[in-house]
């Protein structure tokens, strides 16, 4: 029963690519909004942060159906990518990566806030009166000094973006070997009737692998903290 | 000179500050917490936007609101030491110490190490370091930043007796060593006394008295926040003699000479204390058969009620002293200005003597 087969290891591949490609889109945007959320006063302030938070509460179909209408090749900005670039989303292994960086970006921001609130602005003050400019200071003080919640955040938004389901399937479909990833290979495994031992294998692969990103990112965040004399 | 005439509101509390103070020299910010001396500070070293007025390092703009000027605080080269040391965590002392330094200056960061004491600690990462050696690594930081300006903001606060007293002998050498104006905030007035040439006092946002520390000593506006038992004029002399029985001569101003009992001086030593107004005597004509060694000729120069007594300003040629007497003593001995008086001070009342 716990042979892997080609369905379960194509769709482990097609995971890892989708979560590592999703982790890739967020990371620098999802740096800059938390330090803009924690960091700025602005008008917005507010809209913005409930927006970068929309899709923890709105059902995924529902963000997978605004993709499809935002980025599908009739949407407004699909069909541009389609017309200057020849880039089409949707059905495609990147339409997965970015219906997954979507879903994971609040997770992202959130680990990356509760670090920078940690770190002291009299560190930054210091920097600031010993001479460095604001990019000095955001890069030897602020950003080593949130790093951990940057890892924790990449590792969560990972782990939880192996398994994204409904963001993908509605916008990009449930295609073997281009959009199939595990939760989806999962799904069609239940749907057929003799799919029940490769369910269970797919179900063990994401278990252990989500658990696997939680110890990591706990372990590497530990370490880290270490390094940074905390 | 260091020329600050700035206002800042921040919700209830308004600060109003003019202070010339001296460059170089050691300018002490005094009062009590609360009082806006950090608030001070920071608006000096640039850190609180919303600050209006001036303020100018020898005649070079930093602030300049009716000009546009502001200078931004990564560019105005002040070393800031911090209440709390603020070293950075993730830079082990090494690091820390030459975050600021320009490059190419491996003798001034030799210098400071030795000056400081940090040779053992370079390797170390600030967690690893007790409260006092974290000031000395602060202090060697801004150092090292080759600043205009040092700014101190209650850099021993934090620290129990005994770290003061391990972090007080640097911060004198630094005073002597470097020629770096410097600006220190505290709510001790011993500290002042070791460290202070110039004392500006504070109250609620506002300099109340500044000068010279033997000028600022017999202000009024300075009893209420050194304390009433605190109150004492501050001396500055130089020891003309020794003799056997550790008793010293210190000769103050051009012609008042004091006797103090102080082992270990030498002659030649410039020094500075505190006589405080509640230790001095005062008499109408000079007494005989008594243990007191110093009988100084003065006049009366003031009288001002203070705390259930009087204060007697006495000048005794080239200084100012300061006696608590009983209103009743003030009255039987008909106390006035212009009236000649003997001040009589004890020899071993001078406390310890600090050395300039």
């Amino acid at each position: 029963m716990w042979g892997f087969g080609e369905t379960e290891l194509a769709a482990l591949g097609l995971s890892l690519a989708v979560a590592i490609r999703a982790v890739a889109i967020n990371l620098l945007p999802a740096v800059f909004i938390a330090w803009l959320l924690t960091r700025r006063r602005f008008p917005g302030r507010l809209m913005l942060d409930a927006f970068v938070h929309l899709p923890l509460v709105l059902p995924p179909v529902v963000v997978g159906y605004l993709l499809l209408l935002l980025l599908g090749t009739r949407g407004p900005i699909g069909g541009w990518l389609d017309r200057q670039f020849d880039i089409q989303l949707t059905f495609s292994t990147m339409g997965a990566a970015v219906a997954t960086a979507v879903m994971s970006f609040p997770l992202m921001v959130r680990a990356m806030r509760i670090s920078l609130e940690n770190v002291d602005t009299g560190l930054e003050e210091a920097a600031r009166t010993l001479g460095a400019s604001a990019w000095r200071r955001f890069a030897t003080i602020t950003l080593p000094l949130m790093l951990p919640g940057v890892l924790a955040g990449a590792v969560t938004a990972f782990a939880a973006g192996l398994g994204e389901f409904g963001a993908v399937i509605t916008f990009v479909s449930n295609i073997p070997g281009e959009t199939r990833t595990l939760p989806l290979a999962l799904y069609t495994a239940l749907q057929s009737p003799d799919g029940d031992a490769t369910a269970a294998r797919l179900a063990a692969l994401s278990l252990s692998l989500g658990l696997a990103g939680l110890l990591a990112s706990e372990l590497l965040a530990r370490g880290l903290r270490r390094w940074l004399g905390k | 000179m260091l020329e600050i005439d700035v206002a800042l509101s921040r919700g209830d509390f308004t600060l109003e500050a003019h202070l010339c103070a001296p460059t170089p020299g050691v300018t002490a910010l005094f009062g009590r917490s609360g009082c806006g001396k950090s608030t001070l500070v920071n608006v000096i070293a640039g850190l609180l936007p919303g600050a209006r007025g001036r303020i100018a390092l020898d005649g070079e703009p930093w602030l300049d609101s009716e000009r546009g000027i502001a200078v931004p605080a990564e560019r105005r080269r002040v070393g800031y030491v911090f209440q709390d040391a603020r070293l950075f965590p993730h830079y082990t002392v090494r690091g820390n110490l030459l975050y600021g330094a320009p490059a190419n200056t491996p003798r001034a960061f030799d210098d400071v190490v030795a000056l400081l004491g940090l040779a053992e600690l370079l390797g170390r990462r600030p967690r690893a370091l007790s409260g006092g050696e974290r000031q000395r690594v602060a202090l060697g930081r801004a150092l090292l930043a080759a600043p205009r300006l040092l700014l101190l903001d209650e850099p021993l606060a934090s620290l129990d007796i005994s770290r003061r007293g391990e972090v007080l002998p640097y911060l004198e050498r630094l005073r002597d060593a470097f020629a770096i104006p410097m600006v220190f905030v505290s709510h001790q007035f011993d500290e002042v006394l070791r460290l202070g040439t110039h004392l500006a006092v504070m109250d609620a946002g506002r300099v109340v008295v500044q000068g010279d520390l033997a000028s600022v000593s017999l202000a009024p506006a300075l009893r209420s926040i050194v304390g009433h038992e605190s109150v004492g004029a501050v001396v500055e002399g130089v020891v003309s003699g020794v003799d056997a029985d550790a008793l010293a001569t210190v000769a103050i101003g051009a012609a008042s000479r004091l006797r103090i009992n102080a082992p270990g001086l030498v002659a030649g030593q410039r020094l500075r204390l505190q006589l405080l107004a509640r230790d001095l005597i005062l008499a109408t004509e000079e007494p005989r058969g008594i243990s007191v060694r110093n009988h100084l000729q003065g006049t009366v120069r003031a009288i001002t009620h203070d705390a259930g007594a009087e204060l007697v300003e006495v000048d005794i040629g080239g200084a100012s002293l300061l006696a608590r007497v009983t209103t009743e003593a003030a009255r039987e001995l008909h106390l006035a200005a212009g009236q000649p008086v003997w001040v009589l001070v004890k020899a071993v009342s001078a406390g310890a003597p600090l050395l300039t």
